[in-house]
């Protein structure tokens, strides 16, 4: 597994108190881990200053309102792993 | 200050949107029926209230920043100290500064002072959203009474 992810599972598992073991890459957020929108918010603002960026969960929360992306392209772990693999590169870019 | 109304911020001393900090004055009033419980005879500012005077600083420097175009309700506080004992008619200098700007969010660290002197600080974070019906009024008109100018409200 990625270091983004041991990174980002080790923050929702002290976020939440959700114990490590059950944080998966296939977890969903939402649907598998409970996160509700403001443990989210936790979670992003570790998450920022983690890597140095800037999660774009407004955007990304409009376009799976607007069924423009389906929203576990975002809060799938895997996949919210890869999008802040891709920040991080578009940041030291 | 009136405590009973949650009017914590009595005026802007400075707004600096280059460094993203806000400085405050507020005087604790003489009376107030908070003191009644808090505690008889022996009144003190509740921490509760001074963790609310520093999110509202807080708060009117986001919305300086942002121009009021979005809402910050606070969401947590980290790290709250309290210091001193805070009496009736305290000169209050609170403090704000932002420390993070998020996605929908913001972090600020928060202080208040009496003659220099540290009374509390803490962590603070908002959730910022679209303005519930007639808050942005309501908002536009308490800036103005604090003497706040935004950036581009």
């Amino acid at each position: 597994m990625s270091a983004t992810f041991e990174t980002v599972a080790g923050i929702i598992s002290e976020t939440c108190d959700i114990p490590r073991e059950k944080i998966t890459p296939q977890s969903h957020a939402i649907d598998d881990l409970g996160i509700d929108s403001l443990a989210f918010l936790d979670i992003a603002f570790a998450i920022d200053k983690a890597f140095g960026i800037k999660l774009p969960l407004e955007q990304w929360t409009q376009e799976v309102n607007e069924g423009k992306a389906p929203a576990e392209q975002y809060f799938v772990l895997e996949n919210l792993c890869k999008r802040i693999d891709d920040l991080v590169a578009a940041k030291a870019a | 200050m009136r405590l009973e109304y949650f009017d914590m911020i009595d005026k802007v001393e400075s707004f600096d949107p280059a460094n993203k900090r806000i400085t405050a004055r507020s005087t604790v009033p003489a009376t107030s029926p908070v003191f009644e419980g808090h505690f008889p005879g022996h009144p003190l500012v509740p921490g509760v209230l001074l963790t609310e005077t520093m999110a509202q600083a807080s708060g009117y420097l986001l919305l300086g920043l942002n121009g009021l175009t979005q809402m910050p309700f606070l969401m947590m506080v980290d790290k709250a100290r309290f210091r001193t004992f805070v009496e009736p008619n305290a000169v209050l200098d609170v403090s704000a500064e932002l420390v993070h700007e998020g996605s929908g969010y913001a972090a600020t660290k928060a202080k208040i002072a009496i003659a220099g002197k540290p009374i509390c600080d803490a962590e603070l974070r908002f959730r910022l959203m679209p303005f519930p019906a007639d808050m942005r009024t309501l908002m536009q008109a308490r800036i103005a009474a604090i003497g706040l100018s935004p950036e581009a409200a």
